[in-house]
């Protein structure tokens, strides 16, 4: 167990500096000179002082040789500095710590709605017996991966807020406010789901182990929900894994239909006025929780089939 | 939407279309011409499948011959008709300036689906590259490749995109490089998935064994016999680029403000949503039909079509 707990901890930290790496040469060494970019950034006018210039790059250390300037930003990246936000002054990672919860709450619930959504369509659809009500219910996934999010998002608002007035259009308040941007951002993470789980669990049902069930007598419930469902969970279970960062990067898309203060306006905001240090912090972090689901999606994995044991490492790769 | 089956998806896509190994040479050239009445009859079975064909042929007409479907200005507008809703006369009603929204959409198409052809084919050409390359030497350089992609993939994709947006710029093209780059990872992924299965199958050794070199045994054999998902994938792509592109013009990274690209067209209708919804609603299911029809097209491509009898 502990040498499957150092394996995956060196895994998880290979990962994050290499998309710290990977940011860092997309960021610092494509074209575009960071320099004129920040120093322009605030300004409406395209001249900016050569003498300014020369003391930024200086400051944030861009006259020094590239390999040097990546051992400086990795050396305080490892210890959680990111540097500061140019555009704000303020550190990257309070900048990122502040907006956080709001995101964790948005995104949070969207996941919710998402399972329960997408996890419910798919059991109905493989569970029920008239055949106009599963064809129904199957056309509807593909159409959620289809739609563009953010168009879902002002169609929920023209029609709940500005003509039923049942949910507020804007802003961070309450559950109420919570509603509609969960829904929408939950809407195409949902569809994938089901599209998946719909899948497993069709395969599932035709395994001998449901015909075993049935012929012990178990009721149809029973078998779909205990036998079939456990087994077909196991995809759709890596799929949520693989959506969660999805999620997180949705809501750079959610939060500003919805105007909602939050970890994805502040990405906005920071492409916008090419505030280097802050985008690679959220590269950063986007790859963060993509380690952090999966170390979590293989914890849970045997808990749903005892037969994948942890401390080797391995998957069982079900269907 | 008429099909009763489970689809397969971008994210089935990702976990990979793994198969197995057809027998025989597919590349000879009679097993490779196609039927054109079996063609007609395939997609005349299928009318969700006929009216996505429709869709996309008609959505890249647009783009290439606007002047087909409208004859009004895109960029003109008459002040004094605007915030019309959908009539006759303007079929997705004017805009604040009283633009013709439905030119707009109509001249739009160009804009979003040269983005969206560029995206897929930097996605394509560079992960199949990788892909091929990491699955045909093999050892520390499928390794190393592999190792990068997989760094890809821990980043979101929208935040890779933005993240190339910030240090590329604006503009249609950046961000079509930029959404391109972003799903290079699963076009890798799959290419090199094929390119194993294909190295190890009979005819590939048999031909080695002849005495082909690595390049016809590459060209002749493996390409031919690798390509089909990798074109599933391309067209599954289609759809999300076209989706990744609006959203990202949709948040004012794409083509400056007065040219009619979607999700342009989507942002700039959102400030008037109180009072003129078709401003941002039928732009939206221009963007909405046409990712439907592609991935319905992805569908009938991954294996509806070799399953039919």
């Amino acid at each position: 167990m502990r040498r499957y707990a150092i394996k995956r901890l060196a895994q998880a930290v290979g990962v994050l500096w290499a998309a710290y790496t990977v940011s860092f040469l997309v960021l610092d060494f494509l074209p575009g000179d960071p320099v004129t970019a920040m120093a322009s950034a605030g300004m409406d006018s395209g001249t900016v002082d050569p003498a300014q210039l020369a003391a930024l790059r200086h400051e944030y250390g861009f006259d020094k040789p590239i390999l040097v300037q990546y051992a400086d930003y990795l050396g305080r990246a490892v210890r959680g500095d990111f540097g500061d936000s140019v555009s704000t002054g303020r550190p990257v990672s309070s900048t990122l710590a502040d907006a956080l919860p709001q995101t964790l709450q948005l995104t949070g619930a969207a996941l919710l709605l998402a399972v329960l959504l997408g996890g419910g369509l798919a059991v109905v659809a493989t569970y029920t017996s008239r055949r106009w009500l599963r064809q129904l219910l199957l056309s509807l996934p593909p159409l959620g991966v289809s739609v563009p999010t953010f168009w879902v998002g002002l169609l929920l608002v023209e029609s709940f807020s500005f003509r039923l007035h049942w949910f507020p259009a804007f802003g961070n308040d309450g559950l109420r406010g919570l509603v509609l941007p969960a829904l929408t951002l939950a809407i195409p993470t949902g569809a994938q789901v089901a599209q998946v789980l719909a899948k497993s669990l069709l395969t599932a049902l035709d395994q001998a182990y449901v015909e075993t069930a049935r012929a012990k007598g178990a009721g149809r419930w029973r078998v779909h929900l205990r036998h079939a469902l456990r087994n077909a969970s196991l995809p759709a279970l890596t799929v949520v894994g693989l959506l969660v960062g999805q999620l997180i990067a949705g809501s750079v898309v959610v939060e500003t239909v919805f105007s909602r203060d939050g970890l994805g306006r502040v990405t906005a905001a920071a492409v916008t006025a090419q505030d280097i240090p802050l985008v690679q912090g959220v590269v950063v972090f986007g790859a963060l929780i993509f380690v952090l689901t999966n170390l979590l999606v293989d914890l849970v994995y045997p808990l749903l089939d005892p037969r994948i044991v942890v401390a080797s490492g391995r998957k069982a790769v079900a269907v | 939407m008429s099909q009763g089956l489970v689809d397969d998806t971008a994210a089935d896509a990702a976990l990979g279309l793994a198969r197995p190994v057809e027998p025989g040479p597919g590349s000879s050239g009679t097993a490779r011409r196609v039927d054109a009445r079996r063609v007609l009859r395939f997609v005349v079975r299928r009318p969700g499948l006929l009216l996505s064909v429709l869709v996309l042929v008609l959505v890249v007409l647009a783009s290439f011959w606007p002047g087909l479907f409208t004859s009004r200005d895109p960029l003109a507008g008459v002040p004094s008709q605007n915030f019309r809703g959908p009539s006759g006369a303007h079929w997705f009603g004017t805009d604040e300036l009283g633009r013709d929204v439905f030119s707009r959409v109509v001249h739009g198409a160009q804009l979003s689906l040269k983005a969206t052809l560029i995206a897929v084919a930097v996605a394509f050409v560079v992960g199949s590259l990788i892909g091929l390359i990491a699955g045909f030497v093999g050892r520390w350089i499928d390794d190393v490749l592999m190792r990068f992609v997989d760094v890809l993939l821990s980043i979101p994709a929208l935040f890779l995109s933005l993240a190339l947006v910030t240090a590329l710029g604006y503009g249609t093209v950046k961000v079509a490089v930029a959404v391109g780059i972003a799903s290079v990872a699963s076009f890798a992924r799959v290419t090199r998935a094929e390119v194993l299965r294909v190295r190890q199958a009979v005819f590939v050794e048999a031909s080695r064994s002849c005495g082909a070199r690595w390049y016809s045994v590459l060209g002749r054999h493996v390409l031919p016999n690798a390509a089909g998902p990798v074109i599933v994938l391309a067209t599954l792509d289609f759809g999300s680029s076209i989706l990744a592109v609006s959203a990202l013009s949709f948040l004012g990274y794409g083509a400056p403000p007065p040219a009619p690209e979607w999700g342009t067209l989507i942002s700039d209708g959102r400030n008037y949503l109180a009072n003129a919804w078709w401003l941002t609603a039928l732009p939206g299911l221009a963007i909405a039909a046409t990712v439907l029809a592609t991935n319905r097209i992805a569908r009938a491509l991954d294996g509806e079509w070799s399953r039919q009898s």
